[in-house]
């Protein structure tokens, strides 16, 4: 069986590989993806927890990130759907009307 | 069974005047003028009076959702924010046009996410509960539709919102690999039986969650968010914001660290007490550039963020009790500023730059005088509540030997009141400029002068008779930590 | 070999209905055929045409409800599995999520999110 301490890496990794999207790729849509690769890498931390302690909540709580990671998205496309009419960009260097 | 559901009665009030609202809007012909304010100010004086009942007995619901005094108190600072957010709203929507089913809605939906936040007790609830307020305040934000700024800062608010939940959540992820659960007294246990040194995993997951706390609390260096999302936001959402999700946050913080992270206290206090000191200066200095009145008020908010990050190094019952006083005195000043700003606005011009209040006191002496008041009570003046706020925060930090941040918050302070001065320097003293159209006199609707009042009522109790929200703060930490 | 009996029943009555469905409207379904019928299908996209052209905002207004829906009614099944644990408790409590969602649909539907043709005033 795998240890638990590797699947804690991979998720490390994952979370970084996502973190670093957000600040290097310039596409709205790929940072909501690099956002979405985050959370991913978290749902993997608690259902390898989970299957380490032998219980069923790292299952059950991964049910709710994924819930509230549906909502954000359906969120997080209407505003940008919002913007774009304004802009008709995604470049997010594009969006100065307020100072940074 | 239905005695365990009693610590969810003040939440399930709101929730059904958010739905109700909800419902209602999607019923209504269009062109038709529905009560819908009335219904979300019923549903806050429902909670409120639950609250107040609730006070003392500590029922506990779903193992979940406490109804301790710790967190009624917040409920109560929350349902006093809902209620004057809601009493200054219906001069914006019918100026801007908004959807008011959706207005109302929205913003209740974010005050029951607010309550549970401050109510819950278990990690994965207060991430729940976070989510349902953020989602709620970022599309708030954005309300304005036909605004290039709103949309603009709605889409920062929820990009970085977005980015500081996945690490509030990660850090949610490592104590429950650490510990195998996420029911905060179950992992206070945990960390205090085992006693855990610094190791990495400990010192990874209390950090996570310090960023994602920091965050929402808008502290340096994770503020970047704030001015922009407080300009782009119609007035009196900005204020529900800085005042609201600040309360929640804060509750959450307090309930997560003092309690679940109590033992771990020595890899948290420096982080926090640096936080609170980079918060305290930043706020008050790029403060004093502004030249935008809403920009202005977003850094004044940060740096009160940093003197509620004082109070809660200080991680003593005076430092607890006086981070809930402040919550409270610097939630109704912060509001009823915001309001005023809100009835200021006029529909060709947003009026929130320095120079358009000037001369405000010739077109509108009781507005200027009211706003005077509230940033008088921001900057600290007694006898106003933020004064009390102050000294108790700093009292608490002196007690715990921070001889050092109970300084550096005094001289922010004291430079914090250059800023609050200047404007109210240009509301008396100064002439409108003469290529600029002059303040028009706004109409105050009888709700929103109702509102005003009642908030400067409270500013001044508070900083007068402070004695009894003292000790029902005092009490209210007491019983649980 | 018992338990896999139920699986192949599964499988045999879910062929038969979509094979019966295709063969019984052929054979007693009405057949007035124009050039979008026709069309080979591509959900609702011209087949043929430059693939990066601009797609109606409703696709993705549906798409986004879909998701959310399907997603609130995945909460079902781990109730269901414990329906007899929870007993009325966690009844009652489905009940009043669902009756959440609800309000949630009546909203969606009375704001015309789900009307595709014609256009609200």
């Amino acid at each position: 069986m795998v240890p638990l301490s590797q699947y804690l890496i991979l998720s490390a990794i994952l979370f970084v590989i996502g973190t670093l999207g957000v600040f290097v790729r310039r596409n709205l849509i790929t940072i909501l993806l690099s956002i979405e690769i985050m959370l991913n890498a978290v749902n993997l931390t608690f259902v390898a927890a989970g299957r380490a302690f032998g219980a069923v909540d790292g299952q059950i709580i991964v049910f709710f990130v994924m819930t509230v990671a549906a909502a954000e998205a359906a969120v997080g496309l209407a505003i940008v759907i919002a913007l774009f009419r304004h802009r008709e960009s995604l470049d997010p260097d594009a969006f100065t009307s307020l100072k940074w | 069974m239905l005695f365990s559901m009693n610590a969810i009665v003040p939440l399930a009030c709101v929730t059904a005047a958010a739905l109700a609202a909800m419902v209602a809007e999607a019923f209504r012909t269009p062109g038709e003028r529905m009560p819908i304010a009335p219904l979300g100010l019923i549903g806050l004086v429902a909670a409120g009076i639950a609250t107040v009942l609730l006070w003392g007995h500590g029922y506990v619901s779903f193992n979940v959702v406490a109804g301790d005094d710790f967190g009624l108190f917040v409920t109560g600072v929350l349902v006093v924010i809902g209620l004057l957010t809601i009493a200054f709203s219906p001069a914006t929507i019918e100026r801007e046009q908004l959807p008011a089913g959706e207005y109302y809605a929205l913003t209740l939906f974010a005050i029951a996410g607010m309550i549970l936040m401050a109510q819950a007790t278990d990690l994965l609830v207060i991430f729940l509960a976070l989510e349902v307020l953020s989602l709620s305040v970022y599309v708030l934000t954005g309300i304005r539709r036909d605004s290039r700024a709103a949309s603009e800062a709605s889409f920062k608010y929820f990009l970085l919102g977005a980015f500081s939940s996945a690490f509030f959540l990660y850090g949610i992820a490592l104590t429950y690999a650490l510990t195998g659960s996420t029911h905060l007294d179950r992992v206070g246990q945990l960390i205090a039986g085992h006693t855990f040194g610094s190791g990495a995993m400990e010192t990874f997951a209390v950090g996570l969650l310090a960023v994602g706390f920091a965050f929402k609390v808008s502290a340096v260096p994770f503020h970047m968010w704030a001015p922009d999302a407080y300009e782009g936001a119609p007035p009196v959402v900005t204020g529900f914001m800085a005042t609201g999700v600040k309360a929640a946050a804060f509750a959450a913080f307090v309930r997560v660290f003092m309690s679940a992270f109590g033992p771990l206290s020595a890899i948290w206090v420096p982080v926090l007490w640096g936080l609170a000191v980079a918060t305290m200066i930043l706020g008050t200095v790029v403060g004093v550039m502004q030249t935008n009145v809403k920009r202005l008020l977003a850094y004044s908010s940060i740096a009160h963020a940093g003197y509620l990050l004082v109070g809660m190094v200080s991680a003593n019952a005076v430092g607890r009790a006086a981070v809930l006083f402040y919550l409270l005195a610097y939630g109704v000043t912060n509001v009823g500023a915001f309001g005023v700003l809100a009835l200021l606005e006029s529909k060709d011009r947003p009026n929130d730059e320095l120079r358009d209040l000037a001369g405000l006191w010739n077109v509108r002496p009781g507005l200027a005088a009211l706003m005077t008041v509230f940033l008088l009570s921001l900057g600290g003046f007694p006898p106003l509540a933020g004064f009390i706020g102050k000294w108790f925060i700093f009292t608490a930090a002196i007690q715990s030997g921070y001889y050092g941040l109970a300084i550096i918050g005094v001289l922010t302070s004291v430079v914090s009141v250059f800023f609050y001065l200047r404007i109210v320097v240009m509301m008396y003293m100064t002439e409108p400029e003469p290529g600029r159209a002059p303040l028009s006199a706004p109409i105050v609707p009888r709700l929103a002068g109702a509102a005003l009042g009642l908030a400067t009522i409270v500013v001044f109790y508070l900083g007068i008779l402070p004695t009894q929200l003292i000790d029902l703060a005092t009490q209210s930490v007491a019983r649980i930590f | 070999m018992q338990g896999w009996l139920s699986i192949v029943l599964m499988i045999a009555l879910g062929a038969a209905f979509a094979v019966g469905s295709v063969v019984l409207s052929g054979l007693f379904g009405p057949r007035r055929p124009t050039p979008e019928k026709e069309a080979p299908y591509e959900c609702g996209v011209p087949p043929v045409g430059d693939a990066r052209e601009r797609m109606s905002v409703k696709f993705y207004l549906v798409a986004m409800i879909f998701l959310l829906f399907d997603i609130e009614v995945a909460f079902l099944y781990p109730w269901a599995l414990s329906l007899r644990d929870l007993g009325w408790t966690g009844f009652v409590q489905i009940v009043v999520f669902m009756l959440i969602l609800l309000a949630g649909y009546a909203y969606v539907w009375k704001k015309g999110a789900l009307d595709w043709g014609k256009e609200r005033a």
